[in-house]
């Protein structure tokens, strides 16, 4: 079992809220899950690891991407320059 | 038999000698569709321009044009890789709305060999599952009992090629899902190397880990739509460098090939008729001139956990993306940008999503991290320095694909670690990049088995051919 207020702690770092009656069924999976992932453990941390595999990266180039028009076209919300969203900070909040 | 339901390599034999044409192909999967997809729900989106494209390809045949095997060959796309002009969906509600600018370059690459995209297939939502039940579309239904599941994530593309809807679809797979469902559905699914083919206009999900890969009824023909994808790309830096072609399929003898076997793979909590399947598939290839020798993965037993951390992580950071800002679904009721983000992903994420989103911020939080994530990553090196050994002994390994045969509906529904140790024969060649073939050998009370090749890095062909031979063999009823 995995305590209640770190569920809720990780679902709000995640921005997903929880009903009450998911909280409770998320925080005995969470505890199931996280007790299988507890034979990790068991390996032996400290023995060398095998060499690593190359990987190949790309020059760091500036290529075209989306135009402006493409970008914009799937919003949900938008002036045609950028996209629009509710206020950050609500007018009376922080009072 | 139906064009449809027809092998891929008969199909580019009766496309080429004309004996058929591309437009009786998609107008037979169109038919097969209309027919039968409403109970099996493999089916989410049909391309309005298929028959077109049909129309072209047949056209260029008639002018000496052909570009190959694959032109005129129609192909079902899982619904998390990009076609232009067709929705994307993901199975989930958050992309509601969606439709990519381009093609995912394993489609622009099909497209150029002259295959038909017929339409999109049902899966887990954005790969998250092995049974297909989560998707915001609804769950499959296995063709060969459809009170069964198919197995997952991509169980819309192995229907859909067992029902014959199409001869050729894509899959892909980060822990299993061309592997599983193609076990569970009878097909040969193949998951590459990884960076064999390009991930480019494949929706991310576990980074590291997805593949693109065919689903087909024939490893010739599975080979063959791998050929068409494979390759560098400068869209995707992950990529191998090396060009890939199909090897050739002659009548190989199995003569001399080193098998290895893992044993805990044929014992440890598998089914006993499965079991059984497998080991006379490996005495066939014994009696056919194989060496079989035992070999040990010691840490194989540590892949799932591994796994599900690495896998999970990756998720939960892939899908920040999905906030209600810039595409997909919205909430239209959030008054600040926070209630915005929050409720826009609270209700288009179904259960099994927000679930390992949640995981892998648990796994990747302060204080965790190094506990689980950055431990996971070390174990998944182990799991690849065990492969190394085990192919310095040996030229392929052989396993179940699945310890189990599918199974019905809502079965493990609130079960979420049983399902996830369906996938324990898969994952560890997932977490190492090895490429890995998943053959039928059979079926076994109605329900098909399939068989697992797995190869070193880079050896796709051998896997692939390794597994032709296995398909020669005809092992089981």
């Amino acid at each position: 079992m995995v305590d209640r207020e770190e569920v809720l702690e990780v679902a709000r770092l995640a921005r997903l809220e929880l009903r009450p009656e998911d909280l409770e069924r998320l925080a005995g999976q969470f505890g199931r899950i996280l007790d299988y992932m507890e034979l990790l453990r068991e390996v032996d941390d400290e023995a060398p690891l095998p060499p690593p595999v190359a990987v190949a990266l790309r020059p760091d180039e500036v290529r075209p991407g989306l135009t402006r028009e493409e970008a914009l076209a799937h919003a949900p919300k938008s002036d045609g320059e950028t996209f629009l969203v509710p206020p950050v900070i609500l007018p009376g909040d922080g009072k | 038999m139906r064009p449809g339901a027809t092998p891929l390599p008969e199909l580019a034999r009766a496309l080429a000698a004309g004996d058929l044409a591309s437009r009786e192909i998609v107008a037979d999967c169109l038919a097969a569709i209309e027919e039968r997809n409403e109970s099996i729900n493999a089916v989410i989106h049909l391309d309005e321009n298929a028959q077109a494209a049909a129309d072209e390809s047949d056209a260029r045949r008639r002018r000496g044009e052909s570009r190959g095997p694959l032109d005129g060959i129609p192909v079902l796309v899982k619904d998390n890789i990009a076609v232009r002009g067709a929705p994307l969906s993901c199975g989930s509600k958050i992309l509601a709305g969606y439709s990519p600018p381009r093609d995912a370059t394993a489609v622009t690459r099909l497209r150029e060999a002259g295959a038909v995209i017929l339409g999109k297939a049902n899966l887990d939502e954005f790969g998250m599952g092995s049974s297909n039940e989560h998707s915001a579309f609804g769950p499959v239904r296995n063709p060969h009992d459809p009170e069964r599941v198919p197995g997952g994530s991509s169980g819309g593309s192995a229907a859909a090629v067992a029902a014959g809807f199409a001869p050729l679809a894509l899959g892909t797979d980060t822990g299993g899902s061309v592997r599983l469902p193609a076990s569970w559905c009878g097909v040969v699914g193949v998951k590459p190397t990884y960076g064999r083919v390009s991930r480019s206009g494949l929706v991310a999900f576990g980074s590291s880990l997805d593949q693109i890969g065919p689903m087909t009824g024939s490893v010739e023909g599975a080979a063959l739509a791998l050929a068409a994808m494979a390759g560098p790309d400068d869209a995707d830096a992950t990529t191998l460098a090396d060009a890939w072609n199909a090897p050739s399929f002659g009548e190989d003898s199995l003569r001399g090939l080193r098998v290895g076997v893992v044993r805990e793979f044929l014992e440890d909590g598998v089914d006993e008729a499965i079991s059984t399947r497998i080991r006379s598939a490996i005495a066939a290839m014994e009696s056919a001139g194989a060496e079989i020798r035992d070999v040990e993965l010691p840490h194989a037993r540590y892949a799932v956990a591994a796994y599900y951390v690495v896998a999970s992580a990756e998720a939960s950071s892939n899908l920040a993306r999905y906030d209600g800002v810039r595409f997909g679904h919205r909430d239209p009721e959030a008054r600040t940008l926070d209630e915005l983000y929050t409720r826009t992903r609270t209700h288009g994420f179904g259960r099994e999503v927000q679930r390992r989103i949640l995981l892998g911020t648990y796994t990747l939080s302060a204080g965790y991290s190094e506990a689980y994530y950055q431990r996971a990553g070390r174990v998944r090196e182990r799991i690849r320095g065990d492969f190394d050994q085990a192919f310095s002994q040996v030229d392929v390994l052989v396993s179940p694909v699945s310890p189990e045969s599918p199974f019905h509906l809502g079965d493990l529904r609130g079960d979420p670690l049983r399902m996830y140790l369906n996938d324990a024969m898969t994952i560890p060649a997932s977490l190492a990049g090895l490429p890995a073939v998943s053959v039928p050998v059979g079926m076994i009370d109605g329900l098909p088995v399939g068989l697992q090749v797995q190869a070193p890095r880079g050896q796709d062909d051998r896997a692939l051919l390794v597994a032709a031979a296995v398909e020669r063999l005809r092992v089981g009823p």
